[in-house]
């Protein structure tokens, strides 16, 4: 069996692709090949010893499918491919585009639909939420300049702002929110996400939803060490029965197809669990599961291939992860090689 | 009398250190914290636990009202303990 894994990107806001081959290779009866998928000749993953027995560089999203699907099938011809897992967010699109094109090579994904992949939009999360009685920090949706006039109308200060894909920040005053919606509309575009604040503590799940309304698995984890860019850089297992839940409702809701991870936030004003966002995929610290009991990059794998999967039930609580930055030494060898053929 | 009843799922090492397993928080505690807690664990009365404390530890029974109820608030503050 030979599985390719993106997001090699061990940097300091790390890709999952690295915790994903972990958790795969640290099954007792693995014994398949890992072909590293990079968009960058320096990649962290591909220099760490025993992680891929061979990678690629593959073109980035924004130069289109035709030439990923034409480098993918070069890739399969001397590969011969079982498996794709893409783990960053903005390849998925992409990959599920192309879903059709894979399965005709004999490639399978586990990924899910384009419908379930909006559903969980930063513009579309709202509604979802309210529609299923899941509590979901306040927001709207700017449309233009004009729009802003609705922020004081309907908020109180501090407010979220946050880009379509990426960014967010936390604005005290209408003054505040005007630098911020310049910088997210000049770099992501319209529409522009006012959220209500909810201040509190930051919990996480990662979690495996079948594609039949099934939660294969789920691990709940709060944030023990934050960085200056927002990522969790060290988070305990805990057991919040509520949270678990929650990502039963959500998976069986959306019938969701794949790994994700549920972001969020307990209100200290009101001890409730407010949601912020579904990432549709597995995280970085997806290696944290594996560890206290569920190895679910491993079941996602099974379900790719169509074998059952007997849902996990507990976890280890207390289970720790502490990332740690590693200084690797390496030959230049590798590096011209890959900067230079684009394959290892 | 109050009673304090302390969270579920908060487990107490021997060393001191308090893993609450709802919301990943740890604290430590001195001895007397520790002993505190664990009876409390075991739903022992407040006289019960003044009784063990004052056996125990080298306390003045004076001080020992206003140094229990400070640490209870600290348990509170810490959403550690309700009052029932």
């Amino acid at each position: 069996m030979n599985i390719a894994v993106t997001g090699l990107n061990a940097t300091d806001n790390p890709g999952p692709g690295i915790p994903v081959i972990r958790s795969l290779k640290e099954q007792k009866k693995f014994s398949g090949k890992i072909t590293g998928l990079i968009y960058d000749s320096l990649e962290p993953g591909i220099y760490m010893d025993d992680m891929v027995d061979n990678y690629y560089l593959i073109p980035y999203p924004s130069s289109g499918l035709d030439n990923l699907m034409e480098r993918i099938s070069y890739i399969h011809k001397k590969e011969k491919l079982d498996l794709i897992i893409p783990t960053l967010d903005s390849e998925l699109y992409g990959f599920v585009k192309l879903q059709p094109k894979l399965e005709a090579l004999g490639i399978r994904t586990f990924l899910p639909t384009l419908e379930q992949l909006n559903i969980r939009g930063k513009d579309k999360l709202f509604d979802f939420c309210k529609a299923n009685n899941i509590n979901v920090p306040k927001n709207i949706l700017i449309q233009s300049q004009r729009d802003l006039e609705k922020i004081e109308k309907q908020f109180k200060f501090p407010v979220v702002v946050k880009g379509i894909f990426y960014e967010a920040y936390i604005a005290q005053s209408f003054e505040e929110v005007l630098p911020y919606f310049n910088k997210l509309k000049s770099k992501w575009g319209y529409p522009i996400i006012i959220q209500e604040y909810i201040k509190g503590d930051e919990y996480n799940v990662v979690a495996l939803g079948d594609g039949n309304g099934g939660t294969t698995g789920a691990v709940a984890m709060r944030k023990l060490y934050i960085t200056d860019k927002g990522k969790g850089w060290a988070g305990i297992t805990i057991k919040e029965n509520t949270l678990i839940d929650m990502a039963h409702q959500i998976i069986e809701k959306t019938k969701w197809c794949s790994g994700l991870e549920l972001e969020f936030m307990k209100s200290k004003e009101t001890g409730e669990f407010y949601l912020l966002e579904i990432n549709p995929r597995l995280p970085a610290w997806v290696y944290l599961a594996p560890q206290a009991g569920q190895n679910l990059p491993a079941a996602l794998v099974k379900l790719a291939f169509g074998k059952k999967v007997k849902p996990f039930t507990t976890y280890e609580i207390g289970k720790i992860f502490v990332r740690c930055s590693w200084d690797l030494i390496t030959d230049i060898k590798k590096f011209e090689t890959i900067a230079t053929l684009g394959e290892w | 009398m109050t009673n304090y009843h302390l969270q579920e799922n908060l487990a107490v090492s021997d060393s001191g250190f308090l893993f609450h397993a709802s919301t990943g928080e740890t604290f430590t505690v001195n001895e007397t914290g520790k002993t505190i807690i664990k009876l409390l664990q075991q739903k022992k009365e407040k006289d019960e636990i003044f009784s063990q404390l004052v056996n125990e530890f080298d306390i003045e029974a004076g001080l020992l009202e206003k140094d229990y109820e400070d640490f209870i608030n600290q348990l509170k503050n810490f959403s550690l303990i309700e009052v029932k």
